[in-house]
This record gives C-alpha cells, sequence and structure tokens, in this order.
C-alpha cells in the first residue's frame, strides 16, 4: 500500500498559538509507512475538497499534524474535538529524501517549520535546525526541536525573540559549512534560500505549496512551474511529483 | 441481488457507475485503492492530438458545494496515451473511453481517426472544455456548431460516439437533439458550468485563467433538469453526470433519465465513492424488488 483514505482517531488537540493548532491523529497502518515531508489530506466535514497539511511527525501510532486557521476549511478543522474521527488519505507526496553522511541544514518559515521537525528528527543530532516566524507570538515547536538535540537557531522579523531578521541570515553565516539545504515556507522565502544555495553551489529541496483538489495526481489541479531537463517550463504537481522539489528546477 | 450492468451504444458495462474524465486522469492513482472494475467504465483523461501543458496555476478554486478548475486540458497527447496507457487499462476490466479534444474541427477528425483504430471501446467528443481558449466549448454552444462537428468527425469514427454537452447553453435540449441528428450513439452531459471567485484580499481571480468549469454537488439540480429534459428529446442513450456524491444521486440522476451515470468530483472527497454508490444502488433495488438497474432510467413521475 502506498497511501489509502482511512478514518483516524482525533487522540489529542492542542492549540500552540492563537491560529495554530497541534493534532494527534491515530491511525498505525498509516504512520507506519509516512515518511518526512510527506502530506495528510484531510476532510472538513461539510467541504467539497480536503485541506493538505504536512505531516509534523510519525511515531508509533500516531500522525501528528500542526495547522494554522487561514480559512472556512482550516476554521472547521480547528473546531473538532478529542475522540472526533478524521479521514485522512495519506502519506501523500513524495517528501524529502535525508541521507545520513550529509551535513543537512532544515529551514522552516512560519507554518513551514512543523514539516521540518520529522525530518530533523529522521536526520537527527547532527543536523541543524533554522526556523524563522514573523514575531514571538508565532513561534512553535521550540521544545520539540531541542529535544533532538540538534543545533537549532530560530528568528523573528521583528527581533522580539532569537535573532532579529531572516532565516537567510544565519543561513549565510553557516552556508561554508552545509551540503545540503531542505526548507519549507513561504514562496519568497523559499525564492531567497534557492538563490543563496545556487550562489554558494549547495544542493537544495523546498517544499512547495498549491491549491489542491484529488492530492493523489490524478486531476492535475496543483500545477507549479518547474524546468524539464531542456530548462523549457512545464508542469508538474505538488501532490505526487512534490511537494519536495529540487530548489534549480522551480521556475519562482 | 439485481443487476447492475447496462448497455450503451452496443457496449456492456458491468455497472452503471463510470469515471468521469478529467478526475482519474488514466486510472493509476485510484488503482492504487481498489480494483478499477469497481467502475463500469473510465471516461480517460482529456486527450489531443499533440501534447498540452495546461494553463498556469492556479487551477483550482472552492465554492460552496463545489469546486472550480481551469486545468486546461493538460495531457501527454494521443500517441502517449494509446502506446503507454492504454496497454494498461485494457487489463483493468473495465470499459475504456477515450475523451477526444482540439483546436479545430481537423483536430477533432483526425484524432477521432487515430482512437478509431485503437483498442479504445467508445470516443467520448470533448467540446465543452470551457478552459482551453481555442476550441473546446465554441464548438458545443449551439445546436449548429454541434451539428457541424458531430458529423464532421461521424465520417472519421468507428467507434461508438458520445457527445460531451455543455451546459453552457439556451437550449440544451435542442443542442442534444442536434448531435443526435448528426450521429451520435450517445450523449454526456453536462460538463462544468463556467465560473468565476476573487480573492477580495487581493482583487484578484483566484484562477489564473480567471474563469473554471464549476463541479461538484452544487451543480447537481442543473444537472438533474439537464438530464431529464435530454432524454425526454432523443433517442439515443443518456449518460448523466454533474455533482453525484451519494448512492441516492445515482438513482435520482437515472430516475431523471440517465441510463448511466459519470462520477468525478465526489472522488476528491471521497476517493471510495464508487463502491459506496454501487452498494446503495444494489440495496435499493433490492428494497424495491427491482431485478436490473436500468428499470430506474427514466422512471421520475411527473
Amino acid at each position: 500500500m502506498k497511501f489509502d483514505a482511512q478514518d483516524c482517531k482525533l487522540a489529542a488537540k492542542y492549540q500552540l498559538t492563537s491560529t495554530i493548532y497541534d493534532f494527534r491523529l491515530k491511525n498505525e497502518e498509516l504512520a507506519a509507512i509516512t515518511k518526512p515531508g510527506q502530506f495528510a489530506h484531510i476532510l472538513v466535514p461539510g467541504k467539497t475538497l480536503r485541506r493538505p497539511i504536512s505531516v509534523c511527525d510519525a511515531e508509533g501510532d500516531t500522525i501528528r499534524v500542526v495547522f494554522e486557521v487561514r480559512g472556512e476549511g482550516t476554521d472547521i478543522l480547528s473546531r473538532c474535538e478529542p475522540g472526533d474521527t478524521i479521514n485522512i488519505i495519506a502519506p501523500l507526496g513524495n517528501g524529502f529524501e535525508i541521507p545520513q553522511d550529509k551535513r543537512i541544514v532544515f529551514i522552516g518559515g512560519g507554518i513551514g517549520v512543523p514539516p521540518m521537525l520529522y525530518s530533523a528528527k529522521t536526520a537527527g543530532s547532527s543536523c541543524t535546525v533554522i526556523n524563522g516566524f514573523r514575531d514571538k507570538s508565532a513561534v512553535i515547536l521550540s521544545e520539540d526541536f531541542r529535544k533532538i538535540g540538534c543545533r537549532l537557531i530560530e528568528t523573528t522579523d521583528n527581533g522580539s525573540y532569537g535573532i532579529h531578521g531572516f532565516v537567510t541570515d544565519p543561513l549565510g553565516e553557516i552556508i561554508d559549512e552545509t551540503d545540503l539545504i531542505c526548507a519549507c515556507g513561504p514562496t519568497p522565502m523559499l525564492k531567497n534560500i534557492a538563490s543563496l544555495a545556487e550562489k554558494h553551489g549547495k544542493e537544495c529541496f523546498v517544499s512547495l505549496e498549491q491549491r489542491m483538489a484529488c492530492g493523489v495526481g490524478a486531476c492535475l489541479g496543483c500545477a507549479v512551474a518547474i524546468k524539464n531537463e531542456k530548462g523549457e517550463l512545464t508542469y508538474k504537481h505538488v501532490c505526487k511529483n512534490g511537494p519536495v522539489f529540487r530548489a534549480e528546477e522551480v521556475i519562482w | 441481488m439485481a443487476d447492475l450492468s447496462v448497455n450503451i451504444a452496443g457496449v456492456e458495462f458491468s455497472n452503471p457507475i463510470i469515471a468521469a474524465s478529467g478526475t482519474i486522469g488514466f486510472g493509476h492513482e485510484y488503482g492504487e485503492l481498489y480494483p478499477l472494475s469497481v467502475f463500469g467504465g473510465i471516461s480517460c483523461k482529456g486527450t489531443t492530438l499533440q501534447e498540452r501543458p495546461g494553463n498556469p496555476p492556479p487551477r483550482i478554486a472552492e465554492t460552496p458545494m463545489g469546486m472550480l478548475n481551469a486545468v486546461g486540458l493538460q495531457n501527454p497527447g494521443v500517441e502517449h496515451f494509446i502506446n503507454v496507457e492504454l496497454p494498461w487499462l485494457r487489463e483493468q476490466n473495465t470499459v475504456v473511453i477515450a475523451n477526444a479534444a482540439g483546436s479545430t474541427e481537423e483536430d477533432y477528425c483526425r484524432i477521432v481517426e487515430i482512437l478509431s483504430d485503437s483498442d479504445v471501446d467508445m470516443i467520448e467528443l470533448n467540446i465543452s472544455c470551457p478552459n482551453v481558449k481555442k476550441g473546446g466549448a465554441q464548438f458545443g454552444t449551439s445546436p449548429q456548431s454541434v451539428e457541424r462537428i458531430t458529423s464532421a468527425v461521424r465520417k472519421h469514427c468507428t467507434k461508438p460516439l458520445i457527445i460531451k454537452l455543455s451546459p453552457n447553453v439556451a437550449d440544451i435540449a435542442e443542442v442534444a437533439l442536434a448531435a443526435e441528428s448528426a450521429g451520435a450513439d450517445a450523449v454526456s452531459l453536462i460538463n462544468t458550468l463556467t465560473g468565476m471567485r476573487i480573492d477580495i484580499n487581493t482583487r484578484r481571480p483566484i484562477i489564473k485563467n480567471v474563469t473554471g468549469g464549476m463541479s461538484g454537488p452544487a451543480v447537481f439540480p442543473v444537472a438533474v433538469r439537464m438530464v431529464y429534459q435530454v432524454k425526454k428529446a432523443v433517442k439515443i442513450p443518456v449518460i448523466g453526470l454533474g455533482g453525484i456524491s451519494t448512492w441516492q444521486d445515482a438513482v435520482e440522476m437515472m430516475m431523471a433519465g440517465a441510463d448511466a451515470i459519470q462520477i468525478g468530483t465526489v472522488l476528491f472527497t471521497d476517493p471510495y465513492a464508487p463502491l459506496r454508490i454501487s452498494e446503495g444502488l444494489h440495496g435499493w433495488l433490492d428494497n424495491h424488488g427491482m431485478e436490473s438497474v436500468t428499470e430506474l432510467t427514466g422512471s421520475v413521475i411527473v
């Protein structure tokens, strides 16, 4: 089985900030096959389209998703309570390949931080994590990253917590001692990371977002512009070809 | 247990549930979840003579009880379809319907000729795609243009020919009659209704193409009405689609006049929908002492 649509029990629910929620979904079969950087396509009661949400962690019988309320769908989802049944299609997408013999920097921006937790956990304590947030009130998952024992660098745009600046500031300082960059977050951030990686000749993977329908690669809805081997524009799909793409292939 | 099989234009379907074009690709993805033989047939992704890249993103927007799409007929071209996709599809024990699209009358004739020489069971002519600049819906929006393209294509088509109708017309029955008189073996309806959404924060359309095709439960009553009107007008089989999400919807669509149905958008909500619908149809027929699903067709009492 590559993926399946199955019911999960919402075992626990935490509110991390005024708009960000942390759901623990019980489903042993799906948790066992979920890799870092993959996503779950979550059915929202009363909605035609599911919501694609990156997996924050998968351990034992639990899939953890951390999501932000951005519109009506995620608002309805945030009102689910422990004990409720939530249907997900998972695991979907390609996820991050995490080699053990490379010096990896994981970079998360805002709600792009959660998928980096499972990725960094998989890489282990030798990796570096740079997480960027708008301000102190938006900071999430610090304790979870500290538990991994990796180097953790946190930034805020306004300096209210951690380093004052963007994730590319600390990245610029450590990029020479880096082999591989994996990033997820807002498009302008990913674009800046990609150009820094290119300038220094570093391998870089980015996780992209797009409005999505089927989630499995059938409808061709969630297109992103990607360069083919000849450097020409072609449309690939976040759900099946991604969400993780080689940064140099992305047409920003 | 009641018999779910139906015969559309001489082609035997094990059940009346067909996957709608554009929602299932060439079947691989949903084939990971269940055998594709749960569908009586599959209408494949709209295919053109040459590969098409499709429209720039975003291509999708949600709507109340539905969605808009403007994929723009992204497809790998008819040669790829025949050489790569079709041999695998042929092994899935379901009726294979090619969905053919084009930009000019010559394109349509040529692709239908090529598909007629292939191993597909039927050809569905896509003259109702609202999301491409050239061709597509321009052939499907008046009885005259439908008659013209259908007669032209008919000369090149040796397979049973389904004409897929656009709902974006003044009188759907007249359009269906035009298709029938020009030689169509069946009609399928409805393709999507043209729609638009605007992001009020950016003042920009959500879909890059500006407009898109609306599908999902919200369009179901429109589809039922149009299938009802078309069934009264034509003698050829009618395949009903548009927002079918439950087995009750399937029963309703068949009562309105559908000989078979297609399901599409519901797959995005519930990939297992064809199994639920099939089970529900069996249950309903058994509870009502019906032996064949064909007894439902057009059984609405007005």
